[in-house]
């Protein structure tokens, strides 16, 4: 019996494919876990459900206020962040399975704690369940697939990274539904069903997840696509070496990646974010309440194509030349809102922004293949995990910085269909940051390359 | 397992692997698309 087939199940060694492995197989493993956590940008479609817990058809004074409901998802984003810095090295050891299946544990768990929460009506253990359990779910699962991927297509980092971050914008699309259909199947008149929904949910999620987890597969040491064959002379900024992850974080390029992924994901969320009032408040009177959700869920769609697209883009025209196109047809972009409301120009509005998150979506996805490319293959998810500290802290600045600056605009007497101006200036002001940074990038000096030896050892 | 029933296997599964993740995708995909519809009436 070969030693693969004794390994523990949820070992790496348990999962290296044979040598005629479809590896396009690999793929649909990591979209089973980023269609599951994308649920996260759908979670507030609990929001106005759970301050009616007590009262049914009207929030009471008992029940729980939107403001501290908010905090649910801010909780769950930060321990995102938090596990994928420390969890990252570990995963590299271990390999995808176990990751992807502790990944499912926890954001399966976290549901279902969540709902005890719900039933017992303590908001702490909701923040504790699908803040802190779930938050971890969702940064293990998040950067999971992420080195498989690119070890499986060295010839397409980007597109095999960007089509399982593009489920994590997907994922958004199949719980908004399937979470507002439970709802409504589980409450009564005197109930309503928000607990059993996280149970069915988490059930489903962990069943899921544990499905992408048992697909999964690494490829044999020096695996090759057949007929690729690695350049010879590699581009200026990619990298045949690799750099320890400890090292990377000692390196200028680390946190000009890490302010470039920042600053991209402060100026989309703020926007994505307010989408819905913003564009009501834009064109007063001509989007109704209904069609700014609309304008949300397109917003979303175009969230999640451009992670595919864009990181697809990225293959053939280079990584930072395609953050030089987030940068410099964002600040255009962001620059050209305003005088769109102001023309009135509807259509030419919602082309803007369907852009914009185009790209926010866009910078996620291509992140992976950036760090491949200057700190090599090795320890990239671990690199990765530590890099999407960057998304924790913008997931607070960008909501922050236009909620603030709009209000502050409103209470010195400027019009509410003005007030975005400002912002939108600022955003673009941050992408011009962005865009320095990314001029700076060079390849990462030698002397922070790990030796032949240590690297095989 | 002989190299082409192997083959066989891995179409298989190749084809249910991405319905398994495909179907979900785009029944989210046309019920958003549904919905925002109503911005362009």
């Amino acid at each position: 019996m070969s030693s693969t087939t004794t390994a523990p199940f949820l070992s790496r060694e348990r999962i290296v494919a044979p040598l005629n492995y479809n590896r396009w197989l690999v793929p649909p493993a990591a979209l089973c876990v980023h269609l599951c956590i994308g649920q996260a940008y759908a979670f507030s479609v609990f929001n106005l459900p759970m301050t009616k817990l007590i009262g049914i058809t009207q929030a009471t004074p008992d029940d729980w206020k939107l403001t501290d409901l908010g905090w649910i998802f801010s909780i769950a984003i930060v321990f995102l962040g938090l596990s994928a810095a420390f969890a990252g090295s570990w995963l590299d050891r271990v390999g995808p399975r176990k990751a992807m299946f502790i990944s499912a544990s926890c954001f399966g768990g976290g549901f279902i704690i969540a709902a005890l929460g719900v039933w017992m009506h303590q908001l702490s253990i909701i923040y504790f369940g699908y803040g802190v359990i779930g938050g971890c779910g969702l940064g293990l699962g998040y950067i999971s697939p992420v080195k498989t991927l690119i070890t499986w297509f060295p010839d397409r980092p980007g597109m095999a990274t960007g089509m399982a971050i593009m489920g994590f914008g997907g994922g958004a699309f199949i719980a908004s539904p399937l979470s507002v259909w439970l709802m409504q199947k589980f409450s009564t008149e005197t109930h309503i069903g928000v607990a059993e929904t996280f149970v069915v949910l988490g059930i489903i999620y962990f069943v899921f997840m544990s499905i992408g987890a048992l697909i999964v597969r690494v490829p044999a040491a020096n695996w090759h696509p057949v007929g690729y064959v690695p350049p010879a002379q590699p581009k200026k900024l990619v990298t045949d070496q690799v750099v320890h992850v400890n090292q990377a974080t000692k390196t200028p390029q680390f946190y000009l990646l890490w302010w470039m992924l920042c600053l991209n994901v402060t100026a989309g969320i703020g926007v994505l974010g307010q989408a819905s009032a913003m564009s009501q408040e834009m064109f007063q009177g001509r989007i109704t309440p209904a069609a700014a959700a609309g304008f949300v869920g397109l917003l979303s769609l175009f969230n999640m194509a451009g992670r595919f697209f864009w990181a697809s883009t990225s293959d053939i025209i280079g990584r930072k030349n395609t953050y030089f196109c987030f940068f410099l047809l964002g600040i255009v972009l962001y620059a050209l809102v305003p005088s769109t409301a102001r023309m009135g120009s509807m259509g030419l509005f919602v082309i803007c922004y369907a852009v914009i998150l185009s790209m926010y979506g866009g910078g996620f996805a291509t992140i992976p293949a950036y760090l491949r490319d200057v700190f090599g293959v090795q320890f990239v998810g671990a690199i990765h995990g530590r890099l999407l500290t960057a998304w924790s802290v913008a997931g607070v600045l960008g909501p922050v910085l236009v909620n603030y600056i709009r209000q502050y605009q409103i209470d010195h007497g400027v019009a509410k269909a003005d007030a975005y101006t400002v912002t939108m200036y600022i955003m673009a002001g941050l992408l011009f940051i962005g865009f320095l940074c990314n001029l700076a990038m060079k390849a990462v000096d030698a002397r922070h390359h790990l030796k032949l030896r240590e690297q095989t050892a | 397992m002989s190299e082409q029933s192997e083959n066989h296997s891995y179409t298989a599964q190749l084809v249910a692997t991405w319905l398994l993740v495909g179907i979900p995708l785009l029944w989210g995909v046309l019920k958003t698309l549904q919905n925002a519809w109503s911005l362009f009436q």
